[in-house]
């Protein structure tokens, strides 16, 4: 679904990203986690269309990505910058909707459904600035779903939230996902985080980015904040993705349990 | 990018004086009404050794200059007590309200009455039309000054003078700064309006009246390009002076422009 | 409470007005007139009307008639204009490269300067004051507009590529709402600058209005009815802000909330 290939990319003569290569299935949850200020976002902005990469190549289903594709979506770090302030919830949701053709009456209904998905079905009618944090995010998130891209990328998108919100939106996030069956590209700085979202852990090195490894997850489809965090599984992944964040070389036992 | 920009600029100024020198010699348009591009440049280039309109931007040079100074004698002191003395302004401010929102320019009939001399006229004129900016720059920097920037200062014994002087006044100055250059932009407005409005021997307002009467647009058109290249001038003047005396001043935009 | 309240802040404004009445009485200096007399003579020249025309005079209509006019329509040409001239160019910054040097020098030319000029080139007074009133707002507003254009936030247009908002969505539902603050900010300054304006158009080009009236009151020794003039541009002056501060405050209700929950 997303083949990402020797990508690099260079500001001026500073190289951000240096021959990064990621693969995601149909439907994987692929989260690329690494040390801040290591090329994160510019790999993301390079997947989206944003910017245009130095060098390598970018497939979404197999098509070149030589401009912003129309089957992805976004959901960014900071919600206050990404919802538009000016408009309500179900307004910020159905905008986007107008490219796909539909008319204002089923506009409105998807927009009602996505919200209702995230669990906002009451605040259709509220403005960003009359919301928490989470609920806004919840509201990007839902805008992303309507919108039905076969691809969705997410820029830390529970960095600017409290724990608790945090790992409410984490769940949500996993269950939507599955039930759309979404291709999900997802960008952290947290190790714990990757590991309990991702079907695949991509690790990538201080700047220049290169990947450091690619760890299968393999905790199951679902999971659970409580219990699965204390699996001796997750535990072990999670320290061995830790070492990895913070230069060390991958211990091959963790890679031969999988 | 420096670079291009300026280059931009300059070819900006050149596309559109060409262009008005090309609309004008298609001769669309009158040129006794507007004249061509090169007349008018040719018109303001004459000025420059025309020694009555010399006289007469000295004239309104002068009164602007004064004006400005009074008006900063004036308005800053009075804007600072009103800033420290939050009661007293408390008990002005309907009055201010009243008297701010008067166009300045309908005082002008006023003024001619009172003052028989043309450079009181135009003086006056310009302290109670550009004192505003300054005043309320200072008095609303004065109520922005970090309170515990002043705390500091007074739990090391200083009295309220010394926290006005050594804290209140530079914390503010920017601000000032910023209402001072504002009330140089009105005042170059009233200058030339008390010139047209009262008439008087001398002044660029004069100037052009007279080239009104004479029907020489050219030279009306000139003389008002450079009014506009000094009012440029002195707002850049302005803006770099405060760049270098407020380096410290983080940029906080959203101040009074 | 509300009252008692009112008048502790409003009282100096009862005493200067006794002031100056128990002074100019004292003076009886011709250009100072009671304010007393400059009420009654004002109620006199525009209040003393049928109650069919809610009081107003035909003197009123004369007076205010014109001048809200040319102001209103002033204010709205400069208001279209700049507003379309600075989100394109806000939108280019090749464009604003070329241009920036035009405008700052179309901003400085003092516009009262040129009403002898608009006078002389379009012969009427009317759209000599039209375009002295055009020429001399539209700078605050031009670049307000343009600086609120190029300050969009950078997620919000990345938002609007990613989802891929067509060119007039992008305008009308993100680059125009974000720039709305900073434009309001702007036809504010410009609704206060074109009273001044009409003012100095009308006195120089004037055939009516208010700025008419007050010229020639002072001329002929009416220095009642002149003072009455200065009293109604304050006023009309306070009125006109008031009521766009009132709608601004309705239209940017996102704006002012968005800002204090951040």
């Amino acid at each position: 679904m997303l083949e990402i290939t020797d990508l690099v990319h260079s500001y001026g003569s500073h190289r951000v990203l240096d021959g990064v290569s990621i693969r995601a299935a149909e439907g994987e949850l692929v989260c690329v986690v690494g040390p801040s200020g290591c090329g994160k976002s510019t790999l993301l902005r390079s997947v989206a269309g944003l910017i245009r990469p130095t060098g390598g190549r970018v497939l979404i289903g197999g098509q070149p990505v030589d401009r912003i594709p129309d089957n992805l979506a976004v959901v960014f770090q900071d919600y206050s910058r990404s919802l538009y302030p000016w408009m309500t919830a179900a307004n910020n949701v159905a905008l986007p909707l107008r490219r796909r053709g539909l008319d204002r009456r089923r506009r409105r209904e998807a927009a009602t459904a996505a919200l209702d998905q995230v669990g906002l079905a009451d605040a259709a009618d509220k403005y960003p600035w009359e919301m928490s944090g989470g609920m806004q995010q919840r509201v990007s998130i839902a805008r992303a779903l309507a919108y039905r891209p076969s691809l969705l990328l997410m820029d830390e998108p529970f960095g600017s939230v409290d724990a608790q919100t945090r790992e409410d939106l984490e769940d949500l996030v996993l269950r939507v996902c599955a039930h759309h069956g979404m291709t999900t590209l997802l960008i952290t700085h947290d190790i714990d985080e990757s590991v309990y979202v991702g079907d695949r852990v991509v690790v990538l090195t201080r700047s220049p980015a290169r990947v450091a490894a690619d760890l299968p997850v393999g905790l199951g489809d679902s999971r659970d904040q409580i219990a699965t965090r204390q699996l001796d599984a997750f535990v072990r992944l999670r320290a061995e993705v830790g070492r990895l964040v913070r230069g060390g070389s991958s211990t091959s036992t963790v890679l031969e349990k999988h | 990018m420096e670079h291009a920009r300026v280059l931009r600029g300059v070819a900006g100024v050149a596309g559109f004086l060409a262009a008005a020198e090309v609309v004008g010699a298609t001769g669309l348009i009158d040129d006794r009404f507007l004249p061509r591009m090169s007349t008018i440049l040719r018109g303001a280039a004459e000025l420059l050794v025309d020694q009555e309109f010399l006289a007469d931007a000295r004239a309104s040079l002068a009164a602007w200059g004064l004006g400005l100074l009074l008006t900063v004698a004036v308005s800053v002191p009075a804007g600072l007590a009103l800033g420290a003395l939050p009661p007293v302004e408390r008990a002005v401010r309907p009055l201010i309200e009243f008297l701010r929102p008067i166009p300045s320019v309908a005082i002008i009939p006023l003024a001619i009455l009172i003052f028989s001399d043309n450079l009181h006229l135009r003086v006056a004129v310009i302290v109670y039309a550009a004192s505003w900016p300054i005043v309320i720059n200072t008095i609303y920097a004065l109520r922005d000054v970090d309170p515990l920037a002043k705390e500091t200062l007074r739990s090391f014994g200083f009295g309220p003078m010394s926290v006005l002087l050594r804290v209140a006044l530079p914390s503010a100055a920017p601000f000032i700064a910023t209402g001072i250059r504002v009330a140089a932009g009105t005042a170059v407005i009233l200058v030339v309006s008390a010139e047209l409005l009262a008439g008087g021997a001398e002044g660029i307002g004069i100037y052009i009246t007279e080239a009104a009467s004479g029907n020489r647009m050219d030279l009306m058109l000139g003389a008002a390009l450079w009014a506009g290249l000094f009012g440029v001038l002195s707002n850049t003047a302005l803006v770099a002076v405060e760049r270098r005396l407020f380096r410290w001043h983080d940029v906080r935009t959203g101040a009074a422009r | 409470m509300n009252v008692i309240r009112a008048v502790g802040r409003l009282w100096l404004v009862p005493v200067t007005l006794v002031v100056w009445e128990v002074a100019t009485r004292a003076a009886e200096q011709p250009f100072f007139p009671p304010p007393s007399a400059t009420l009654a003579r004002m109620g006199e020249m525009w209040l003393s009307g049928p109650p069919a025309h809610l009081l107003l005079t035909e003197q009123a209509m004369d007076d205010f008639g014109p001048s809200l006019a040319r102001l209103f329509a002033g204010w709205a040409l400069a208001a279209v204009l700049g507003v379309a001239a600075g989100i394109a160019i806000g939108c280019s910054p090749r464009l604003s490269g070329y241009l920036d040097p035009l405008i700052h020098l179309g901003r400085a030319v003092p516009p009262p300067l040129l009403v002898p000029f608009f006078l002389a080139l379009l012969k009427l007074s009317t759209p000599a004051q039209l375009t002295t009133i055009v020429f001399g707002i539209i700078w605050p507003i031009l670049l307000n507009t343009i600086d609120g254009t190029r300050t969009v936030d950078r997620q919000h247009l990345e938002t609007a590529r990613i989802f891929g908002f067509s060119t007039a969505q992008r305008l009308t539902r993100v680059i125009v709402p974000a720039a709305m603050p900073k434009i309001f900010a702007g036809l504010r300054l410009a609704l206060s600058l074109a009273l001044i304006l009409l003012i100095i158009a009308e006195i120089l080009a004037g055939s009516g209005g208010l700025g008419y009236r007050l010229l020639t009151a002072q001329r002929t020794y009416l220095y009642t009815d002149m003072w009455g003039c200065l009293v109604v541009l304050g006023l009309l002056g306070y009125l006109l802000n008031s009521a766009f501060l009132l709608m601004e405050r309705r239209v940017l209700a996102w704006h002012r909330n968005a800002r204090q929950t951040t």
